[in-house]
């Protein structure tokens, strides 16, 4: 029997009691373990201009950020988080890129270069670029995909022109109704579905969906989509496309896999405002992903590790959501009974992480249990429970970390 | 190839800390049906993906994924490979 199966009896004996009180806190806090065969499979590898990320998948590529690097207001470029679905992915030629803004509501389609996009007002926005499937290593029971652990996320200013200036360029028919996005990187196989995604025309012609060309001040590192993609504030890096080439305004709902069949949830499990109501058809039972949900994570310190009894410990973290801002970190050092609010780092924006620290005096030698929990200016709070879904996404459990006071 | 890159392992020791991730250094379990993985699945994505999705995926699970492959992603993988492939998966990296 190995330690997974063990956590496997805990786990039904724990739906039999309904509490999670006279579990070991370790044992508790373990559940959080990522598949064992993807343990077994990372390593901290270093594509070319990237510093070692923990590898998830060798190709498409697909790397994690250290935790420590979250210690960072902004996450370096060259420690950002990787994520490819497709395999094909060609280093952008500058001197040749153009996107091409077009599609069957666009009044004049046109293409732009780098530099007649740069024409355009320019604007910075810092904002969290998290992956949908953060966390899906964490799932219980574990479902299929990339086994995420807490790295597929990192915050950046990113640099470039508003997607809606560039649209009101091209001109919009009044049917538009929504806004597909393609990047250059495709399949190997011609069959396999082009990762195209589309977000609603609202979202599209918000003040804070950019086409970016930078991020942290410095141009867009390959890996995170050269020269330029499309950045949405708020929502899942899903609809961030890398390597944009073409934008498509719509008047019928998007018909792929991307989008009809894959990031989505079950309607109604989560508490998002934003919905993309034109591709929730209403006998479907399912919705496309969107609002990145409130979420914490302690950074300095690990389930299992060791602090001195009576010396005092900051912990620190950051907390974040889908853009209405971080209103309040709350810590428990014994396992959840009482709560003292952490102090607020800098704030950085709205759609930007919210760096935190928590002054804590491990008590007398033996098990402690430290939990996190931020809470929203939307009111929203993070799950004490799973809301489990097929895909993984939005696990947003209040942090349970095991520590052993010495 | 696998064996070349062991053999040359310790020679380009020094070298291979600055190399570009090679997935070649994955190495899945022996077994029946390995080459049915291996010819198919590497055309669009390294091994790893097997190994970190297991072991928590029963035959049906497997059977899933595989079909999702053919079905949904438009992998050319021949019924009789495909059938293999599962037993494989399930049989190496299948839930316990």
């Amino acid at each position: 029997m190995n330690r997974r199966q063990l956590l496997k009896g805990g786990v039904g004996l724990l739906t039999v009691a309904g509490s999670a009180s006279w579990l070991s806190p370790h044992a508790r806090a373990a559940q959080l373990a990522l598949p064992s065969g993807a343990v077994a499979t990372q390593v901290l590898e270093a594509l070319p201009g990237k510093v070692p990320l923990m590898k998830r998948t060798y190709r498409p590529p697909n790397y994690e950020t250290p935790i420590s690097y979250f210690n960072e207001e902004f996450t370096p470029n060259n420690a950002f988080f990787v994520r490819y679905h497709l395999a094909d992915i060609p280093k952008v030629d500058l001197a040749a890129w153009k996107v091409r803004v077009g599609g069957p509501a666009v009044q004049n389609p046109a293409e732009f270069s780098l530099d007649d996009l740069k024409k355009f007002e320019r604007v910075e926005i810092a904002a969290v670029c998290q992956c949908s499937g953060e966390r899906r290593g964490f799932s219980d029971p574990h479902v299929p995909g990339v086994e995420w652990g807490n790295g597929a996320i990192g915050n950046a200013k990113w640099g470039g022109v508003r997607l809606k200036d560039v649209l009101d360029r091209v001109g919009l028919a009044k049917e538009a109704l929504e806004v597909s996005f393609n990047g250059a990187d495709g399949p190997v196989v011609d069959k396999t579905p082009d990762f195209v995604k589309s977000v609603p025309i609202w979202k599209a012609i918000d003040e804070n969906t950019l086409i970016a060309f930078e991020m942290n001040g410095e141009p867009l590192p390959h890996w995170n989509g050269f020269p330029a993609r499309i950045i949405v504030p708020g929502w899942t890096a899903t609809y961030w496309m890398k390597h944009i080439v073409d934008i498509e305004v719509l008047k019928e709902p998007l018909k792929n896999f991307w989008v009809n069949t894959a990031y989505r949830i079950p309607k109604g499990l989560f508490p998002v405002v934003q919905r993309f109501v034109s591709q929730e058809p209403v006998d479907s039972p399912t919705t496309p992903i969107t609002e990145i949900v409130v979420n914490s994570l302690i950074i300095n310190l690990e389930d299992g590790d060791e602090v001195k009894a009576g010396q005092p410990v900051d912990i620190k973290g950051i907390a974040w959501d889908g853009g209405y801002g971080i209103v309040e970190v709350a810590v428990s050092a014994d396992g959840g009974s009482n709560w003292t609010q952490a102090a607020l780092g800098k704030d950085l924006g709205r759609f930007a992480w919210r760096q935190w620290t928590h002054g804590y005096t491990p008590g007398q030698a033996g098990a402690a249990t430290i939990m996190v929990r931020a809470r929203n200016a939307a009111g929203a709070t993070q799950v004490d429970k799973l809301l489990f879904n097929g895909a993984g996404y939005h696990n947003n459990i209040a942090q349970r970390l095991a520590l052993k006071v010495v | 190839m696998i064996r070349f890159l062991e053999s040359a392992a310790i020679i380009t020791f020094a070298l291979s800390l600055s190399a570009n991730a090679d997935e070649d250094a994955i190495k899945l379990k022996p077994g029946d049906g390995f080459e049915a993985v291996e010819q198919n699945c590497t055309a669009c994505h390294s091994l790893d993906y097997v190994q970190m999705n297991s072991p928590f995926l029963d035959q049906k699970g497997w059977t899933a994924e595989v079909t999702k492959m053919v079905k949904t992603f438009g992998a050319p993988v021949e019924e009789a490979d495909q059938q293999k492939i599962i037993e494989y998966l399930t049989a190496n990296y299948g839930k316990p």
